[in-house]
């Protein structure tokens, strides 16, 4: 039996810890504006983790060399991207960064939502600032043109294909489907290869569904939702939206070129992509990467072509914000290494070299060579990725001479809501071989209004 | 009319002078103790304050606020509420959730039930037997739901792989919303079932041995005697697992999430799968907390009658 002192001992730490846990609680999150020696302290997010040594190496050296160039600023670097998960709880308990990572997905949100400072003063004579494309600094401005944020690095999607597959199934690699006819008949001809090889892969879980979906749309010139009222309406129900469902479906029951298993999402359609498993998805530039580095893929064995159609490409991207509870200095300190970091054309420069002497895939339109700008920084900048380029920037020839010229469309408003909708009806067409694809649009037509008018 | 006047009461005799200082170290020893007691449970009361009270009072009330953590969130009264009952998708998640926990009740309450009974009757490597029904309960459930799917895989998965090698019909399995929900049970089911069936023959262990032997001598065969004398004398184990199962079951969130993501055509969107969608991609904590309460009071009334089969028994 424990003696009396034993358990007074045992007593007394158990209430230590608990008063402990209490104190914890009150911790303050805040980091101060302020460095003692007066500077302006500024939490800033982004930095790799310590698995992407090379990345974190290059983020380091760049704050370091900021923080030379600008004495007055310290910068206090964090780990991590934008969670939309993390993100409320970080912003109520005072943890979110001051300058913080965001998606273009959740600008709008954000901005709505009085969750990201107006920077719009800050960036007024910020270098560079005329050089990015307009469309791009759009999606970080309210209906009144204020700014509240910066594009930092963009997408838009791709048909994304195994140009190994295609030499295989008789295809020609240098000349892919410019049309959804030309990929149906693609996709027949690569699953015609046996051995479980998929012709042609399509999301529909995790709301990349209603994602895939919209992409498709927008390629056949159709648009998810459109301004009526001053609100938003369901714009999908039309042939355009019927023609994106029923091809697929051709595909999958008539055809039998998307394979057995469905409710994917994008890490399947990688793997099956690294695994030669897989002839064609739709996909971002950064996916080749990914494929590469994750899953086992070749660069040369991928191609990217422009989204098939003739209508839009769905844009997407990432940029980084200012916390609303910033002060002016830290705004102003924010938005000039934002520029210094990601909207400069020397450090872009610098970085191709580091990223070619380590190895590291340039020649991508993605990081380090974002396609961000226009006119003669653009051209400064794709001379520079062709100059280093180590992956066969050939292969994506046809998307990049495309991208110009082809619009950019951005996701719906309130889109993850309107992708929860959407994604039931792509996992009806891709798993019910009887699905009646009038009713599906007419049932999802109404939700979405639904969601639109806040019922 | 006044109270009556009585004399007041004699004082209490003195107590003898070697008794005092005993009562008064008896006296502090006791508040030693309960302060002790006090001290000791002071580390588990606010853990559950800070991690299961506070969290569940400040659910309620953030379920009737439209929430906003930059600006401040303002009441609304009902208005989470309202929004709920206008989503189709919140009579879809009761009604798959009711299913999931009836199947889930059918299965996951008799196969470990039937199992347990089976292991009892084992003469013969019983700890291998019993460790191997409990395997599957030491797997991450995030790696069993990963696993499963895999197995379920209408092309080149184990399943249909076995089927067809025995030459039966195959099945879409999570691919279709048909079967996509009992899909689930069954990895629910194959996941849990180590420690409702080893609880069971704990029970089954306590019937005394005699009863079997009496019920033999009058001719009663296994089904009879499963029923005349193991049900009767396991009953009140049974319904306390019954009333937990239901409470776990009618919180189901790992399964859909990572296997189906609520699909096909919203056959596997549960309660809680709801709940997470409005919190953490729509990022409206009042609805989400709204349907959390909602929830919490279904299990709330489980709770209760699972504490009072509780307590009537210690009575």
């Amino acid at each position: 039996m424990p003696s009396a002192t034993g358990r007074a001992l045992a007593g007394t730490a158990s209430a230590a810890c608990a008063l402990t846990l209490l104190s914890a609680c009150g911790t303050s999150a805040d980091g101060g504006d302020t460095t003692s020696d007066g500077k302006v302290r500024l939490d800033v997010n982004g930095r790799p983790p310590t698995t992407q040594a090379f990345e974190r190496e290059l983020f380091d050296e760049h704050v370091q060399r900021f923080e030379e160039a600008n004495p007055d600023i310290d910068i206090v670097p964090h780990e991590g991207f934008m969670d939309p998960q993390t993100f409320s709880a970080k912003l109520a308990g005072g943890k979110l960064e001051d300058v913080f990572y965001v998606y273009f997905t959740d600008a709008r949100s954000l901005i709505e939502r009085g969750q990201a400072a107006d920077i719009t003063d800050a960036v007024q004579d910020m270098p560079h600032r005329e050089d990015v494309q307009d469309g791009l600094m759009e999606v970080f401005q309210d209906a009144d043109g204020r700014q509240f944020g910066l594009p930092t690095a963009n997408y838009s999607m791709g048909l994304l294909y195994n140009r190994e597959l295609f030499e295989e199934a008789g295809l020609d690699p240098d000349d892919p489907p410019a049309t959804w006819e030309e990929v149906r008949e693609a996709a027949d001809a690569v699953s015609g290869l046996g051995e479980g090889t998929v012709g042609y892969a399509d999301f529909s879980k995790g709301n990349q569904g209603g994602w895939h979906f919209t992409a498709e749309l927008y390629s056949r010139g159709g648009r998810i939702a459109e301004e009526a009222d001053g609100g938003w309406k369901a714009a999908f129900n039309t042939d355009d939206g019927r023609d994106v469902l029923q091809t697929l479906h051709d595909m999958r029951f008539e055809d039998g070129s998307m394979g057995g298993r469905q409710l994917l999402e994008a890490e399947d359609a990688q793997r099956m992509m690294g695994a030669g498993e897989l002839g064609m998805y739709i996909a971002a530039a950064d996916n080749i990467s990914t494929i590469a580095k994750q899953f086992g893929g070749r660069y040369e064995d991928y191609g990217l072509a422009p989204m098939p159609g003739e209508g839009a490409t769905l844009l997407g991207g990432e940029g980084y914000m200012v916390n609303p509870g910033a002060t002016p200095e830290q705004v102003e300190a924010g938005v000039r290494w934002i520029q210094w970091k990601y909207l400069n054309p020397e450090t872009i420069e610098r970085d191709v070299v580091a990223h070619v002497e380590n190895d590291l895939p340039v020649g991508l339109p993605m990081p380090p060579t974002p396609d961000i700008w226009k006119g003669g920084v653009r051209e400064r900048i794709e001379g520079v990725k062709e100059a280093n380029a180590n992956v066969p920037m050939d292969n994506y020839a046809g998307y990049m001479e495309a991208a110009p010229e082809m619009e950019g469309v951005i996701e719906p408003p309130q889109a993850q809501e309107v992708y929860a909708v959407l994604d039931s009806v792509m996992q009806a067409v891709l798993t019910d071989e009887d699905a009646d694809i009038d009713r599906l649009l007419d049932d999802a037509e109404e939700k979405v209004d639904g969601v639109y008018s806040g019922s | 009319m006044g109270a009556p006047v009585t004399a007041p009461a004699p004082p209490a005799p003195a107590p003898p002078p070697a008794a005092r200082p005993r009562r008064r170290a008896a006296r502090r020893r006791a508040l030693a103790d309960t302060a002790t007691a006090y001290a000791f449970l002071a580390a588990a009361l606010v853990v559950f304050a800070l991690f299961s009270w506070w969290p569940i009072l400040r659910s309620a009330v953030l379920g009737f606020q439209e929430v906003d953590f930059a600006s401040g969130s303002t009441w609304v009264g009902l208005a989470n509420f309202e929004r709920l009952l206008a989503d189709p998708l919140f009579f879809t998640a009761w009604r798959n959730t009711g299913l999931f926990t009836l199947y889930a009740l059918v299965l996951g309450f008799a196969v470990p039930f039937l199992t347990a009974v089976l292991l009892n009757e084992f003469r013969h490597a019983k700890a291998y037997f019993r460790t191997l029904v409990y395997l599957p309960v030491m797997l991450p459930p995030v790696v069993v739901a990963l696993m499963w799917k895999w197995f379920y895989d209408p092309g080149p998965g184990l399943i249909n792989e076995a089927l067809r090698t025995l030459h039966l019909p195959t099945s879409a399995w999570l691919d279709s919303s048909s079967t996509a929900l009992v899909s689930l049970v069954i990895v629910a089911t194959w996941a849990n079932m180590g420690t409702t069936t080893l609880i069971y023959l704990a029970a089954l262990q306590t019937v005394p041995g005699e009863l079997y032997e009496a019920a033999e001598l009058d001719g009663a065969n296994l089904w009879q005697r499963l029923r005349h004398v193991t049900v009767p004398q396991t009953r009140f184990v049974l319904l306390v697992l019954l009333l937990l199962q239901i409470v776990a079951t009618m919180q189901v969130f790992t399964e859909p999430y990572v296997m189906t993501g609520g699909g096909p055509q919203d056959s596997t969107v549960t309660v809680m799968f709801l709940v997470y969608r409005y919190a953490f991609v729509y990022n409206d904590f009042g609805a989400a907390s709204a349907m959390s309460l909602l929830l919490l009071i279904v299990l709330a009334v489980f709770s209760a009658l699972y504490l009072r089969a509780t307590r009537g028994s210690e009575e």
